[in-house]
């Protein structure tokens, strides 16, 4: 008992020995926990929530859109085998003059049933009541919506509906499934003060449209077994000759598909960044413990000798790592637990959900502890097994004196560049391959950590700069409620600040390439633009010609197209038409499926005459006042896209967004390189303090003695680097290709400045750690340090 | 008579740690003449290696003066410490002190090469009897080897003094005879004064003078009318 109380003695003085050490790892596993923690927990909070929101308010699994059905159509579609509820309804998008607001919103009309709930995509009323029927200027909007202008019940704005303004009263505040994410035309981002979403009876907006008796969009939900792809066609085949403009699925549908891809990046983040938090700190516990327990050998072999077992004394040491552990788990958890609920609170200004809270399931805090305790004790085990094989006699005695070897067999000293000061440091590199090798491996990671968040942001940079800059330059798209003749163009020009203006037409299609074949949209643009420009894989601006169409590289690879290849294009409202049209150019396109043609070719195409979509413009800054005046009276136009908006949006949010993960990988780069290279050069400081002293003895100065040590930590953070950045752009590689959806595709940009700043960070932290281990080596006491026999 | 290298006197040291002192040195009084071996015998903690270590310049007096040459080491600071070293002394320890990394040869270039007036490494081997182990690194070589090495290493930058804490205490008697029989080539080949502490006493026989240790004083000091050969010593 007394012998147990000793031990324990001895653990709590080791700990205070190695408190600089222990902290250290404990910091690396901490890391390793909180982003296990925060990543498992946001993804659990988003997944659950989602699953939950989706289940209880009848979130569509099917949704297709028409020009105009009869609802008669409704009954055949419920017969679709598989079917479960259809839903049919008015989708309409209104331009929104709302006082206080200077330029247009939009609002997204969705008509609710008459004395029920919809069947499915239920509302969540957060506030008052949905819309009577027979009271035509009644409305509920959605809660963000609501918010962003102060909005309550009662609260009045005026719309635009197909030409007539009218003046609409809020009566309830609620949210949909179908609008977590909630984007508007031409947005990158939600946002609430441009865009809402405004439930109405299903009869004022059948009347404001012409729509009595009809539908423009219908949602199923279907059987757990049902065959989706089966309805799909059938849903297709019942709404082609209504203008049926193809059905998606819900993973297609455009606020799932954001939520989808933020769910992948969580997974990738948990299946990444923990695990190599934990395989450093598992090497680190097994550096320290070798060490420990190379120094303790012939206590060990005496603590058997007095009859400790193996399991007591192993019991002793595990204890050790034990501690750290646990301190680790402690400040991981902690660390998690705060990133994650500002993580979640982030997702509740993005996403529009009844509830959303971060998951503290102990589950999540469990696994993390087991995976680090596990990671710790592997290293510990590792680390302890030599040691304890031995026999007690065996142990007691002084280990055989260190073999060295020449460096690539004495070529290396043969060529005399080198002094003797470094070839012990490159010998002593040599000895240890495979601690070297993870020291190094620990540097890279740590490299690699911040080249990856420097590398999103690059990423999405570019993107931006491609998309706002080069891409799509207009201030503002003007979309017209349906298409009309060329000569609105002119209109357009009219208007107060416009000064350009291009017109684009929007087709959809179906283009089909043998067994290949995608639903998409045709852009029909003038050959040579100026404000929206199509860009070649080189992102030079390219001119379209006469005819044939230009398709994006992600549309290209989806149906196996290259230039010169002919396709099928089945025009999908109204005529039907078909045509074998050849692909003249693959185009760049980070955003949807692009497709271009020349504007007017389109129109042929397509069996119409001259038409126009919207308008493109270039704005007046001065007058824009006056713009958005004219526009909201403008009975044609039913949305406005506003780029300038959208960009100067995107941009704040990102920068925002790029400060606080810049922070966080910094720090997580930081911990980790600090912690490895502090630890490696502490070992090595403790393996070779003998022969540090030995050199000061003979009469090196501190400074050169220091350097022995330098250079071997020197030569491995120097290999790391490139190793850092091999692994940070392969990650990124990884991160983007798995993030890539039809929606959204981020191009990594890996520059030469990425490389730089990564490694910047990760020197400095070096630099710092081995500062530290610096003062101790100026400190040593020779006469001890050379009495002490190693 | 030679010239004194190390004029020493009243020499204290008192080592504190928490409340407890230790008085290593009580006020010794002695001098090493130029090119004479001297060997320091006395009990462990008689003092004899905190004294060792002043004069090398690992440690300082607590009171009293150390005059090398004309030089009071007690005014020296940190950097001319490791100066004083690097020039002008010479060490060999106990446990060798040889860096495991570097073979014979390069422990001993290790020192040529930052020495103003070096031998050959080669050199400094041979007159060890190390020629044919030059290549060799220390865990390849005996107790006795390396301790020669260490020896080689020490001499090679030609030293004014050669400062050896128990060299021959690791080793068995044969051993530590051909040990002993470096340390006198060198001394005698090189002029080099040389301060050997041991608590063994029959080393005494092979130095010009001994001195004896006991509670951190020195007792007496004898003068060897004639020097045995190692060889003739045996313990």
């Amino acid at each position: 008992m007394t012998g147990l109380r000793a031990l324990n003695l001895k653990l709590v003085r080791d700990l205070r020995r190695l408190w600089a050490q222990s902290l250290a790892v404990a910091l690396v596993m901490a890391c390793g926990v909180a982003t296990l923690v925060l990543a498992v927990g946001a993804y659990r909070s988003l997944d659950e929530t989602r699953a939950a929101y989706y289940e209880r308010f009848r979130f569509g699994d099917v949704f297709a859109s028409a020009v105009q059905a009869p609802k008669a159509v409704a009954s055949a579609i419920a017969a679709i085998d598989g079917v479960a509820a259809v839903e049919t309804r008015i989708v309409k998008l209104a331009l929104l003059d709302i006082e206080g607001m200077r330029e247009p919103a939009t609002g997204l009309a969705i008509s609710i049933p008459e004395g029920r709930d919809p069947a499915v995509n239920g509302v969540f009323l957060r506030q008052g009541r949905m819309p009577e029927a027979s009271r035509s200027n009644e409305v509920a909007v959605n809660s963000n919506f609501a918010e962003a202008h102060g909005f309550g019940i009662g609260s009045e704005f005026k719309a635009v509906f197909g030409g007539a303004k009218t003046t609409l009263t809020i009566v309830g505040i609620g949210l949909s499934p179908e609008y977590v994410y909630a984007l508007g035309p031409g947005d990158m981002m939600p946002d609430n003060r441009r865009f809402g979403v405004i439930w109405m009876p299903e009869k004022t907006l059948a009347a404001l449209f012409d729509l009595d008796g009809a539908f423009n969009s219908v949602s199923l939900r279907l059987l757990r077994n049902a065959n989706q792809a089966l309805v799909i066609e059938r849903l297709d085949t019942l709404l082609k000759r209504y203008g049926g403009t193809g059905a998606i699925a819900r993973k297609d549908q455009l606020s799932n598909s954001f939520l989808d891809g933020e769910l992948t990046q969580l997974s990738g983040m948990a299946k990444i960044i923990p695990p190599i938090f934990l395989l450093v700190s598992a090497f680190l516990i097994d550096m320290i413990f070798s060490r420990l327990i190379a120094l303790e050998r012939e206590q060990i072999g005496l603590l058997k000798a007095l009859g400790y077992g193996r399991a007591a004394v192993a019991w002793h040491y595990l204890k050790l790592v034990l501690v750290i552990a646990v301190a680790g788990i402690a400040i991981g958890a902690a660390a998690g637990t705060w990133l994650g609920s500002g993580m979640t609170r982030m997702y509740a200004e993005l996403y529009s959900f009844p509830f959303l809270i971060f998951s503290r399931d102990p589950g999540v805090y469990l696994i993390a502890a087991g995976i680090t305790f596990a990671a710790a004790v592997l290293g510990a085990l590792q680390a302890m097994r030599a040691a304890f094989s031995l026999p007690a006699a065996v142990a007691m005695r002084p280990p055989a004196p260190t073999a060295y070897r020449r460096v690539l067999t004495g070529t290396l000293e043969r060529l005399h560049i080198f002094s003797q000061l470094t070839i012990m440091a490159l010998r002593h590199l040599v000895r240890h391959p495979l601690r070297s090798f993870l020291t190094a491996m620990g540097v890279a990671f740590a490299v690699s950590l911040f080249a990856i968040a420097m590398g999103t942001i690059a990423s999405i940079d570019f993107m931006i700069d491609a998309v706002f800059f080069r891409t799509d330059r207009q201030d503002a798209s003007l979309i017209f409620a349906s298409a009309r003749p060329a000569d609105a163009l002119a209109t357009v020009r009219r208007l107060p600040g416009v000064l350009e203006a291009e017109p684009y037409l929007v087709q959809p299609v179906r283009i089909t390439n043998g067994q290949y074949s995608r639903q998409l949209q045709i852009t029909g643009k003038p050959s040579s633009t100026d404000l929206s420009r199509v860009l070649g894989l080189d992102l030079r601006p390219i001119t379209l010609p006469e005819s044939g169409l230009a398709l994006g590289d992600r549309v290209a690879e989806i149906l196996h197209v290259r230039a010169g290849d002919l396709v099928r294009v089945e025009m999908l409202d109204g005529s039907r038409r078909i045509a074998e049209v050849p692909v003249t150019q693959v185009i760049q396109s980070y955003l949807g499926l692009a497709v271009v043609m020349n504007i007017d070719a389109l129109a042929r195409l397509a069996g119409t005459g001259p038409r126009i979509s919207g308008v493109d413009v270039a704005i007046d800054r001065d007058r824009l006042s006056d713009l958005y005046r004219a526009v909201k009276d403008t009975p044609q136009v039913s949305a406005v896209a506003l780029q300038t908006v959208a960009r100067d949006r995107f941009q704040d949010t990102m920068r925002q967004n790029m400060v606080v993960m810049l922070s966080v990988y910094l720090t997580l780069s930081v911990i980790i390189a600090f912690g490895v290279v502090y630890n490696s050069a502490r070992i090595q400081l403790s393996e070779r303090a003998n022969e540090l002293a030995t050199l000061r003895v003979l009469g090196f100065r501190r400074a050169e003695v220091s350097n022995v040590l330098f250079i071997e930590i020197g030569v491995i953070v120097a290999v790391a680097q490139p190793v850092g950045w091999a692994i940070g752009s392969l990650f990124g590689n990884f991160i983007t290709q798995s993030l890539a959806t039809d929606l959204f595709r981020v191009p990594l940009v890996f520059g030469k400045e990425i490389y730089a700043m990564s490694s910047l960070v990760v020197l400095a932290a070096a630099l710092v750690s081995a500062m530290i281990v610096r003062r101790r080596i100026d400190r040593f006491d020779l006469v001890r340090v050379l009495k002490t026999r190693e | 008579m030679p010239d004194p290298l190390f004029d020493i006197r009243g020499l204290t040291k008192v080592y504190r740690t928490g409340n407890v002192e230790v008085q290593a040195l009580r006020g010794v009084d002695a001098t090493l003449y130029e090119g004479e071996l001297a060997v320091m015998l006395g009990p462990s903690g008689s003092g004899k290696s905190t004294l060792l270590n002043i004069l090398g310049g690992l440690d300082i007096a607590t009171a009293g003066s150390v005059m090398f040459r004309d030089r009071d080491l007690a005014k020296y600071s940190e950097r001319e410490f490791t100066l004083f070293r690097r020039d002008h002394v010479g060490f060999v320890f106990q446990f060798y002190n040889l860096i495991p990394s570097l073979t014979a040869k390069e422990n001993v270039a290790l020192v040529t090469e930052i020495s103003r007036n070096p031998m050959p490494p080669a050199e400094a081997l041979e007159l060890v009897g190390l020629k044919e182990r030059i290549d060799h690194f220390p865990a390849e070589l005996s107790g006795g080897e390396q301790q020669r090495v260490a020896i080689a290493r020490a001499i090679a930058k030609r030293p004014e003094v050669l400062l050896c804490d128990e060299p021959t205490g690791a080793l068995d008697s044969e051993t530590g005879i051909l040990v002993l029989e470096a340390l006198v080539s060198a001394n005698r080949n090189l002029a080099t004064t040389t301060a050997i502490i041991t608590h063994n006493s029959a080393i005494g026989a092979i130095a010009d003078r001994v001195l004896y240790f006991s509670d951190g004083r020195i007792e007496k000091t004898t003068v060897n009318a004639q020097r045995l050969q190692p060889s003739q010593v045996s313990w």
